[in-house]
């Protein structure tokens, strides 16, 4: 359904073949649909920012030895510590005379997998248990979600503390301290969606064709929830990251000398009256990380609004 | 084909189930079209959702081609019986395309040949070639009617169950996909059951038509009985009434007062 006559794409293009009415072929369909959504959410400059800056994220952790020198980043050098900024070290040195700019481009790859792992456990597992909840209803519903429950009325960061504390510091310990806190809303959410769509017609009919349960889940109810699934997963970054910020600060996460922002931020705080960007540097980068995801969170949201 | 005996159906159980059909009896022999009317709440879908194997019974006993029939049904039992249902909004996924919404039957029942079948099935509700990659919301409702169809077809069930699969359109689209469901019918020698409050629609595909009130089947008559006005029941007389368009008579005791001007 065209909404606004777009100035003819020129036939033969790429653009013409991904905006046809009458796809070809599978692929065809698939990436038309996608770029129909594309073009909806490059209309809006707030998400196409936050997609900048998650890119500009992404780019760095995966390129940071071209962007950095790596033994700087852990390279004491004590004579030069707690330099401002300069040609040398562009974010000036820390406490220890490490290359903050250094430290900040490698911590990007910390923060980023602290992101990917969390977000690979959570959204499955919360689809694991709101999916037959919401599906099959019931018994099957009030054992998952009183369980669900019980996760979602420990307070995140102190259930966070708790697992960190007990398990030892570590990323991976956060990371799994992180997602055992943060499925229960995802739990809801697949179950909320699946309701909607538990009574929906295509069900039905898919259920006289002859589709197991399963089937009918992954095929048909599943497609339906995991856009708001991912919006909500990108919604919650920023939080993520926070969370693994302050198990850094508290020594609960990332352990010296990793780069992590949060430990950098922390061991920032005895000097930061006199030598500010020791903690702001590392501060700023969560805090426009966080930005970043929420603004595109934001945009994925309002694009798959207007689709539907 | 299909026959039910003594059917009853409820909605829950216990003391607070209630019961939509009680006592329904119904034989439907092969390549025949039986319709059933009856006001909304009548029970008529339900009878459908039974034969379909949506829902279960609590008494009597559906068979369909000899065999008895339950809710848990067979793969092939399921592939005997197919629905089009009444929202063609609602029941495409709207994420797929007719290709996937059509080649997902293919896979459950591991047909051969998928691709030269979802083709054959798309000229046959015609559909062209163009439409077979394209999203519902890319389709008319009359377009996303004959996916539907489509569908239930490609399974080529013996016996189509249709749960007012016009009453969502427009009535030059209606026509089409009556005629359409007519061809279709013929061709394959299905037997139909279908449900309608429309009896121009009923009239239009089925011989017999069965007239359903309160949950249960009040009689059983023919098409041409109907447009003849020779029905015994007195249910039946004023539902014709009431489909004959307004008429202050279809108004029994004249409780509605039209206010004019």
């Amino acid at each position: 359904m065209a909404t606004a006559p777009v100035p003819g794409p020129v036939p033969g293009s790429l653009r013409a073949w991904l905006l046809s009415p009458a796809p070809a072929s599978r692929r065809q369909a698939r990436f038309g649909r996608w770029f129909r959504a594309w073009l909806g959410f490059r209309r809006n400059p707030l998400a196409m920012s936050g997609l900048a800056i998650v890119a500009l994220l992404v780019l760095m952790a995966v390129f940071a030895p071209l962007i950095a020198d790596q033994q700087s980043a852990t390279l004491q050098v004590l004579q030069d510590r707690l330099q401002p900024a300069s040609w040398q070290h562009p974010f000036g040195t820390d406490e220890l005379g490490r290359d903050i700019f250094a430290r900040v481009v490698f911590g990007s790859r910390i923060t980023l997998t602290i992101v990917v792992m969390v977000g690979v456990i959570v959204v499955p597992v919360g689809l694991a248990i709101g999916l037959p909840a919401g599906y099959f209803g019931g018994v099957v519903d009030t054992v998952l979600m009183r369980i669900t429950d019980i996760f979602l009325a420990f307070p995140r960061l102190v259930l966070a503390l708790a697992f960190a504390a007990a398990l030892g510091p570590g990323i991976e310990n956060a990371v799994i301290a992180i997602a055992l806190t943060a499925w229960p809303p995802y739990a809801r959410l697949a179950r909320a969606e699946t309701l909607t769509s538990r009574r929906a017609e295509f069900i039905q009919a898919a259920e006289l064709q002859g589709a197991s349960h399963l089937r009918i889940i992954a095929t048909q109810i599943v497609p339906l929830c995991l856009p708001s699934v991912i919006i909500r997963l990108t919604l919650d970054m920023a939080g993520i990251i926070l969370t693994a910020a302050g198990l850094g600060f508290l020594g609960l996460g990332a352990q010296p000398p990793a780069p992590e922002w949060g430990a950098m931020v922390s061991s920032g705080r005895q000097v930061l009256l006199d030598q500010w960007w020791v903690a702001t540097i590392p501060g700023l980068a969560i805090f426009i990380v966080s930005l970043g995801f929420n603004l595109l969170g934001d945009g994925l949201r309002d694009a798959s609004d207007a689709r539907s | 084909m299909i026959a039910l005996d003594d059917v009853t159906i409820a909605y829950g159980s216990g003391p607070r189930a209630v019961v939509a059909v009680r006592d329904f009896t119904l034989a439907v022999p092969e390549g025949e079209a039986v319709g059933l009317v009856g006001e909304s709440g009548s029970g008529k879908s339900t009878v459908l959702r039974a034969v379909a194997g949506l829902i279960p019974y609590a008494g009597g006993e559906v068979t369909l081609a000899g065999r008895r029939v339950d809710r848990r049904r067979t793969t092939a039992e399921r592939k005997m019986v197919q629905m089009v249902f009444q929202d063609p909004y609602g029941s495409l996924h709207p994420n797929q395309t007719v290709d996937q919404t059509l080649a997902m039957p293919v896979a459950i029942h591991r047909l051969d040949n998928g691709e030269a079948r979802i083709a054959q099935v798309l000229a046959e509700v015609g559909l062209g070639r163009e439409h077979r990659y394209r999203y519902p919301h890319q389709l008319s409702g009359g377009q996303r009617q004959r996916v539907a169809i489509a569908r239930a077809l490609i399974l080529e069930p013996r016996i189509l169950l249709l749960d007012e699969p016009t009453s969502a359109l427009d009535v030059s689209v209606q026509a089409e996909i009556l005629n359409l469901l007519s061809r279709l019918r013929r061709d394959h020698g299905l037997t139909m059951l279908m449900v309608s409050h429309d009896l121009a629609v009923i009239a239009h595909l089925c011989e017999r038509i069965g007239v359903m009130s309160r949950g249960q089947l009040l009689e059983i008559t023919t098409a041409t009985a109907m447009a003849n006005n020779q029905v015994t029941h007195d249910y039946t007389r004023q539902l014709l009434r009431s489909n004959a368009g307004f008429d202050r008579s279809s108004v029994s005791s004249g409780e509605l007062d039209v206010v004019v001007g």
